[in-house]
C-alpha cells in the first residue's frame, strides 16, 4: 500500500517517485510527462537540435544512453544509434546485448564497432599497457571513436547520455583542481569545429535517479550492474559527496551546474585552450591535437602492440561494493 | 521481506512493515543514489513495505566521467 500522503502533485493520484529537488511526488503518467519537459527545455535553451539534424545517438546499453535514445524518438527526432564493444569481459557482452534489444524492439538503427577488430585493443589491455586508470584510456577511445562515427557518417550532431549528476561530478572535480581548460569546455553544447563533431546533451536537466526511473517506467532494459572498471573511480567519489549534501539540501546539484552555467561560463568563454598553445593535426589520423600525435593515436600505438589482458587481472580487489 | 542488493548482488531478509526511507536509513544507502521497486513496481520514499514483499533497491550512479 502507498501511504496515504504520497500523491501525485499533478493529478492527485498515487504516487510513485518522491523528487525532494522539485519538492513533489508524480504518478507514473506524470513523472514521463515531467522528464519530457525537461529534456524539450534542455533543448531549446542551449539549441541542442533541430528536426533537420541527423543524429547520432552514442550508446552503452545502461540507462542513461538508452533513455536519451528514447526520449529523442518519442519527441520525433530521428536517431541512430552507435554502441562501441570496448571488450570489458561479460560486461561488454551484456550492455552489448541490452542495446542491440533495445534498438530491435524499436525499429531503430544500431552500428556496433568493437575496439579490437578496429583498432587491435580493448579497454583492459589499454589499461594495462598505459599503467594509467581504465576509464582514461576508455574516454579517449570512445570520443575518438564517436566523433569519427559522426563525421564520417555524415551526422550533423552526436548526442550523449551525460545528465546532471555526471556534469555536477566533472564540474566538482575541475572546480577542485580549478582546471580552468576543462571548466570553459564544460557545457551542455560544444559546437562544431574543424575535426570535431556537434556534441548535445540533453539530458542535463534530468538527474540520474530521474534517468533510471524514466527506463522503469517505460520498460527499458538497461545494463544494472556498474562497469566493473570504473568502480572506486574519483568521478563516483565526486557523485557521493554530492549525493551526500543534495540529501540534506535538495537542489545542490541543480544549483551547482546550472548557476556556473549562467555565472561562470560566460567567463570563461575563449580560456579553452592554454595560452600559447596552438591546435595542429594528428600526423597519423589527421584528428586536431597540440601535439605531433593525437591522445587516441598515442593510445593506439601502445595497447595494440601489448598482448591481449583479460578484465580480471585488471580490476582492483575489494572494488565495487556500495 | 526479501530485499535485492546490488553491487555486489546478494539478498537479504528484512523485517516488515517499513518505509522506504526507513529501509535505505537502516541499510546506510542514500536516497539520491537509489530507487526502490517493490514487487516490480516503483515506489515513493513513504511507502510501506510489508513483510511479503519482494523488494529490489537498484543503484542509479554510474561511474564513467
Amino acid at each position: 500500500m502507498v501511504a496515504a500522503g504520497s500523491k501525485c502533485r499533478t493529478c492527485r493520484g498515487p504516487a510513485i517517485i518522491d523528487l525532494p529537488r522539485h519538492n513533489a511526488n508524480f504518478c507514473a503518467e506524470h513523472f514521463i510527462e515531467l522528464c519530457r519537459r525537461q529534456v524539450v527545455k534542455a533543448i531549446e535553451q542551449f539549441d541542442m537540435l533541430s528536426p533537420q539534424d541527423r543524429i547520432l545517438v552514442a550508446v552503452s546499453g545502461g540507462k542513461d544512453s538508452l533513455a536519451v535514445w528514447d526520449l529523442l524518438t518519442e519527441l520525433g527526432y530521428h536517431a541512430d544509434g552507435l554502441y562501441v564493444g570496448l571488450g570489458i569481459g561479460d560486461y561488454s557482452d551484456t550492455s552489448a546485448d541490452k542495446a542491440r534489444a533495445f534498438a530491435s524492439e524499436r525499429g531503430l538503427h544500431l552500428t556496433e564497432f568493437r575496439l579490437r577488430d578496429g583498432y587491435g585493443y580493448d579497454i583492459p589491455t589499454a589499461a594495462k599497457a598505459t599503467r594509467r586508470v581504465p576509464c582514461s584510456a576508455c574516454g579517449t577511445s570512445k570520443r575518438h571513436v564517436f566523433d569519427k562515427a559522426t563525421l564520417d557518417g555524415g551526422y550533423t550532431v552526436l548526442v550523449t547520455g551525460h545528465n546532471l549528476d555526471d556534469e555536477a561530478a566533472v564540474l566538482f572535480g575541475n572546480t577542485l583542481r580549478w582546471d580552468v581548460e576543462y571548466l570553459a569546455r564544460q557545457l551542455p553544447v560544444l559546437e562544431s569545429k574543424p575535426g570535431f563533431p556537434k556534441k548535445v546533451k540533453p539530458l542535463v536537466r534530468l538527474s540520474e535517479r530521474e534517468t533510471a526511473a524514466w527506463c522503469i517506467v517505460r520498460g527499458i532494459d538497461y545494463l544494472v550492474d556498474e562497469c566493473p572498471m570504473a568502480a572506486g573511480n574519483k568521478h563516483l567519489a565526486y557523485k557521493a559527496a554530492l549525493n551526500s549534501m543534495e540529501e540534506t539540501s535538495p537542489g545542490t546539484k541543480a544549483g551547482f551546474y546550472f548557476n556556473f552555467i549562467e555565472n561562470m561560463a560566460p567567463l570563461l568563454a575563449g580560456r579553452t585552450m592554454p595560452q600559447g598553445l596552438e591546435l595542429g593535426t594528428c600526423s597519423n589520423c589527421g584528428s586536431p591535437t597540440t601535439g605531433s600525435l593525437c591522445a587516441f593515436c598515442h593510445l593506439v600505438e601502445t595497447a595494440s602492440a601489448h598482448a591481449p589482458v583479460p578484465v580480471e587481472l585488471v580490476m582492483k580487489k575489494g572494488r565495487g561494493r556500495r | 521481506m526479501k530485499v535485492l542488493l546490488r553491487n555486489p548482488r546478494r539478498e537479504i531478509e528484512m523485517d516488515g512493515p517499513r518505509r522506504v526511507h526507513a529501509l535505505l536509513t537502516k541499510l546506510e544507502l542514500n536516497r539520491e543514489s537509489h530507487l526502490v521497486i517493490r514487487n516490480g513496481t516503483l515506489v515513493p520514499g513513504d511507502a510501506e513495505l510489508l513483510d511479503d514483499d519482494i523488494v529490489e533497491i537498484r543503484p542509479v550512479i554510474s561511474g564513467g566521467a
